[in-house]
């Protein structure tokens, strides 16, 4: 037996390392935090839009400040509830502080919808003095209109007054079921005229348009030769027969657009003010107050199929976001198209061919650089490269026609530009993803078909780029994300507000290369900024905002479910 | 190594696999060859015959130079940057060298097994008869018909007969390699380059090799590189020692093995150094 002490081992009194843990853990945290938050605030703000709310029916007191337009009652959907600082009151509105002594509601405000833009100066809200409302009820019979001008209207029906005078009075016991049939009618014949106006009555128009191009660049000439006299002649006559077909169909719409408003409307908008309103200008209404949750739940579900598939409307501060969602998926596609076979080749180039030394080392770091440019510089480079110098030469060659007359065609913003331009942004990023992807396969691999026989580009497309594909797919993944919702540079390229049309349709030739087009970003930016009441679009942001994630979302879950589909096969079946 | 200028074909020899194994003439011929990595030298004055339709073992420490001097028989070495030789290796007195080969026809003519097994992410099928589709061959009556030579020829055939459609990856460590083995005949070469073929796999795997390279050598020239002084005992005809890229002795097995000229050789064998 020793004596000699063993020595204790030291306590552990504070665990050596731990605190990392702990910092690494917090960043992460805060980071998720952070994306969840910012996510779930678009996400509620987004799906609410489209919930049914209630109408509330507000009673000031007689003696309050608040009357709204010298009326003491008034519809309307509370929005919010906030409170007022002493900071903030007007000097006239001081007295509120000694009021809020007794009632704190005097401090507080109510933020209404009242809607009736046509009838309130354009104003869409009302702001109300807590401490005036006497009562908030939610009666059943309010109706909330969606009107294709002017926005919703809120009121309380009274009577549908057709062509003939008669009229149905609200008390009827099928006046919901005879207002029902006759917006159904109106829609009909709405849907009917949108048919011959936007489809066969565009579809002539469009020709229409190309003929008088040709026919403007005809007159301009100097001194035509016989020919093109002939021709002018003939096109004039083509004008003179579309024209003609145009005829009766624009009597036909004009037809229809006259019955749409035989009928009216009648309903008490605030106190004792009574509207009239055509029904043609009625696009759907409901009673929020009735409904069940089934019925809210369905409305919400119509609410969110009509914003997704419908055009918009009144300067895109109402209706659906269709030619924003489908030009914006569109361009994603033909950026990817673009992007791939040019960012898979370069890399194939630099990773398999070019001898590694300097002056790759710095092409590669060129390229990393190039996805740290700034978005706005490759929409001015579109801009001067692909629409001034490749779109002008393109045009001077293929329609010599169009540059007489100062019509670019591909010399002006199109998607092709834009996509074009945003594949030249995205491509570092496809590059760098398909380089490391090529490198990661395996050198055993390589020199067992080498040794095969095969020649090096034998071996590249065989045996790496497939094994290399799910990486591949990795780097577009990462390039549409990036590409999908930038919109700087498409505003130098071809992004419009309002595209007259889409960028694929039924008039030959279906695709549409050149053409102005609609983008959710861009969408997104001009209604939460450039619309006449940016309180009222706010909803409509959040909306388009929650369908933009989602719509990459979407691009994105399809190229990884692509992806895991390759990897699937690379591990374990024949490709 | 891309030849810019006409390219011939390799030669194909009359004497080709059929020949009989008495006349042994000496087939793969390594004249004065040195070799470099860059700067650094790491074969030194070669002078080697490899005899046809035999095996033959390159044995030696790690570092030796034994597996650089398989993979230049079938200018395996050209994948790397920097690399310099002098003196030549010939096949059937042509030149391996010669700035007018197409390198890959060169191949054709060897098929190589690697130490790691390497098949590819293909089907067991599309593994075998790689070389061909390479080659331009797709009937698919010769593909069936190499793929179920090569498989019996690399004894693998019983075993996967029923799933030559499934992945390469299901296969075990052993099969895998002799999956390998077939790919690497599937072409029929004359000359077979085995680098470690056995060093990833187990005893009962190693045995099976170790038997088909027996039945392989009737109808190839095999070079095999291997750490495993009894391996090379059993397999080989003929063993080369290496040591720091030097070549200390080449004889017969049996006598390497029995009883070596050099002391290096017989420590190395002995198991004294390595």
């Amino acid at each position: 037996m020793s004596n000699a002490k063993t020595k204790p081992f030291e306590k552990n009194i504070r665990p050596v390392g731990e605190v990392w843990v702990w910092v690494t853990g917090v960043g992460l945290a805060v980071g998720l935090f952070m994306i969840c938050f910012l996510l779930a605030v678009i996400a509620w703000n987004g799906i609410n839009f489209f919930w049914p709310k209630k109408i509330a029916e507000i009673t000031l007191s007689e003696d309050g400040r608040s009357a709204f337009r010298g009326e003491h009652t008034l519809p309307g959907v509370i929005i919010q509830r906030r409170n007022l600082t002493p900071e903030n009151l007007s000097p006239t509105d001081s007295d509120l502080i000694d009021l809020a002594e007794s009632n704190r509601d005097y401090m507080r405000e109510m933020m209404v919808f009242t809607g009736n833009r046509d009838l309130f100066a354009t104003q869409n809200f009302a702001f109300l003095n807590m401490g005036d409302i006497e009562s908030v009820a939610f009666p059943d019979d309010l109706i909330r209109i969606e009107r294709n001008q002017w926005g919703d209207a809120i009121g309380r029906p009274i009577a549908i007054r057709t062509a003939d005078g008669n009229e149905i009075t609200a008390d009827t016991t099928d006046f919901i079921k005879t207002l029902r049939m006759k917006v159904d009618e109106v829609r009909d014949r709405r849907a009917e005229i949108i048919r011959i106006e936007r489809r066969q009555m565009g579809r002539i128009n469009s020709f229409i348009n190309r003929e008088e191009l040709e026919i403007r660049y005809l007159r301009g000439l100097r001194d035509p030769s016989a020919a093109q006299v002939v021709e002018l002649d003939q096109r004039l006559q083509r004008v003179e027969e579309l024209r003609a077909e145009l005829e009766p169909l624009s009597h036909a719409s004009a037809a229809l657009r006259a019955r749409q408003n035989e009928t009216q409307f009648v309903f008490e908008v605030v106190g004792g003010v009574i509207r009239e309103q055509p029904l043609g200008d009625i696009i759907n209404f409901y009673f929020p107050n009735k409904m069940s949750l089934t019925q809210r739940f369905g409305w919400f579900c119509w609410k969110i199929w009509e914003f997704l598939s419908e055009h918009p409307r009144e300067a895109n501060t109402e209706g659906g976001i269709f030619p924003a969602l489908f030009g914006t998926f569109v361009m994603t596609v033909l950026m990817s198209l673009a992007v791939t076979p040019f960012g898979v080749l370069a890399a194939v180039y630099l990773r398999e061919y070019a001898k590694q030394g300097p002056l790759v080392s710095s092409v590669r770091i060129s390229i990393n650089n190039l996805a740290g440019v700034p978005s706005i510089v490759f929409g001015v480079f579109g801009l001067g490269f692909f629409i001034h110098e490749v779109g002008a030469v393109i045009d001077t060659l293929f329609y010599p026609r169009m540059v007489a007359i100062n019509t670019p065609v591909f010399g002006t913003g199109g998607i092709l530009w834009a996509s074009l331009t945003l594949a030249l942004m995205t491509v570092p990023v496809v590059i760098v993803a398909t380089e490391e992807a090529l490198a990661a396969v395996s050198r055993g691999v390589r020199e067992g078909s080498l040794a095969c026989g095969a020649s090096k580009w034998q071996t590249i497309q065989r045996l790496v780029l497939p094994a290399a594909s799910p990486g591949i797919l990795t780097g577009l993944i990462l390039a549409m994300a990036r590409g999908a919702g930038e919109v700087a540079p498409l505003l130098l390229v071809g992004v419009m507000a309002l595209a007259p049309s889409l960028p694929i349709d039924d008039i030959f030739p279906f695709v549409h290369l050149d053409r102005k087009f609609m983008h959710l970003g861009f969408h997104i930016y001009i209604v939460a900024l450039h619309s006449p009441d940016t309180e009222a679009t706010k909803p409509l942001v959040f909306a388009s905002t929650l369908v933009l994630i989602l719509l990459v979302i979407v691009l994105n879950l399809g190229a990884i479910m692509i992806r895991n589909h390759l990897r699937r096969k690379l591990q374990s079946s024949a490709f | 190594m891309s030849h810019t200028f006409q390219q011939k074909e390799f030669k194909a020899t009359e004497s080709g696999a059929n020949a009989m194994p008495s006349s042994q003439p000496d087939f793969i011929k390594i004249r004065d060859f040195d070799f470099f990595y860059g700067d650094s030298q790491v074969l030194f004055d070669l002078n080697l015959d490899i005899p046809k339709q035999k095996v033959t073992a390159f044995i030696g420490p790690s570092g030796c130079g034994k597996s650089t001097l398989l993979r230049n028989i079938n200018r395996m070495n050209d994948l790397i940057d920097g690399i310099r030789h002098n003196g030549d290796i010939t096949i059937d007195d042509y030149s391996i060298f010669d700035p007018l080969l197409e390198v890959i026809s060169l191949r054709k003519r060897i098929g190589m097994v690697f130490q790691k097994s390497n098949p590819f992410p293909k089907s067991i099928y599309e593994n075998i008869v790689y070389s061909l589709r390479v080659a331009g061959r797709s009937k698919k009556s010769e593909l069936d018909e190499v793929v179920e030579r090569s498989l019996r020829g690399a004894a693998l055939w019983e075993e996967v007969k029923d799933r030559l459609s499934e992945s390469a990856f299901g296969l075990s460590g052993g099969q895998m390699q002799r999956l390998c083995i077939a790919r690497a005949i599937a072409n029929r070469p004359e000359i077979l380059l085995m680098d470690e073929p056995c060093s990833a796999l187990d005893p009962i795997a190693t045995g099976k090799i170790e038997e088909l390279i027996h039945r392989l050598k009737e109808e190839y020239t095999i070079v095999i590189v291997t750490h495993n002084m009894q391996q090379a005992a059993r397999v080989s005809d003929r063993t080369a020692f290496f040591y720091l890229g030097k070549l200390i002795e080449y004889d017969e097995t049996q006598k390497i093995f029995m009883n070596p000229g050099q002391k290096q050789t017989e420590d190395y064998v002995s198991g004294r150094f390595g």
